[in-house]
């Protein structure tokens, strides 16, 4: 799983690109809460079209951002996710959680 | 008997997941399935084979263990792990539940195989190990499809 950032005022967007499995959760949870370290990021942008296989394992990374940045006062939100991995998100509400109307596909911000 | 099956058994390292996903979809493939079925799975062997890693052996050395079969356009894959068990299966496939809190699961792997797949079954034995038995049956295809 390879990640690339852009920093954009309060928001750190992120795109990911990969496949993201319980493997590969671990490395990306780790590089995701030291960039979340900076405190001054409010939003996490998280751009999922270059993740071309994810199962429930990286619903647990999304749904700990979540949290995360919850506790902060933050938010989340994902874009570009392909078909079988939205569906998986929705199976878990995740959009309905981050309070978004439904998948945002196209370009992302990175 | 089974028009064709095929056995194959790893070490529960994180590492063979995608193995194990892989070699579960290539042997699919021969009942010629639509990217959709190839992806439900190996989402759900990926699931199955997390869960035997996780639970099962939870940080121990132990082998897993996968048959695949083939019966007509049925497809059956099995993963087996001789770890820890599961002492309470129907709690441990809800939706949402964890016995891991701690380390960020969604709880949502058994909803997902059963999602993905036609059927899911659960044996389990503390102490003894968990075996899932997962099926699908895979849509023909006209030939000028």
């Amino acid at each position: 799983m390879q990640i690339k950032t852009q920093r954009d005022g309060e928001t750190l967007a992120v795109l990911l690109t990969g496949e993201l499995d319980h493997h590969s959760a671990a490395p990306l949870r780790v590089e995701l809460d030291a960039l979340l370290g900076d405190r001054t990021i409010r939003c996490l942008a998280l751009d999922l079209c270059g993740v071309t296989f994810m199962d429930s394992s990286g619903l647990g990374v999304v749904l700990g951002r979540y949290k995360l940045m919850k506790e902060r006062g933050g938010s989340v939100r994902i874009q570009g996710a392909s078909r079988p991995v939205e569906r998986i998100l929705k199976m878990a509400g995740v959009y309905a959680l981050l309070g978004q109307q439904d998948a945002e596909r196209g370009k992302g911000h990175v | 008997m089974f028009d064709n099956e095929m056995h194959v058994s790893f070490l529960g390292v994180s590492q063979n997941e995608s193995f194990a996903r892989m070699v579960a979809a290539a042997f699919a493939s021969q009942l010629n399935p639509t990217i959709e079925e190839l992806t439900d799975i190996r989402t759900a062997v990926s699931e199955a084979v997390t869960n035997a890693i996780i639970h099962g052996y939870s940080g121990m050395r132990g082998m897993v263990g996968m048959d695949c079969a083939i019966e007509g356009r049925n497809f059956t894959v099995t993963i087996r792990d001789e770890g820890r068990g599961i002492p309470n299966v129907p709690l441990a496939m809800q939706p949402f539940y964890t016995s891991v809190p701690n380390l960020e699961r969604s709880g949502m792997g058994f909803a997902v195989m059963e999602a993905f797949m036609d059927s899911v079954t659960v044996e389990s034995e503390v102490g003894r190990g968990t075996t899932v038995i997962m099926k699908k049956e895979i849509a023909a295809v006209g030939c000028d499809e």
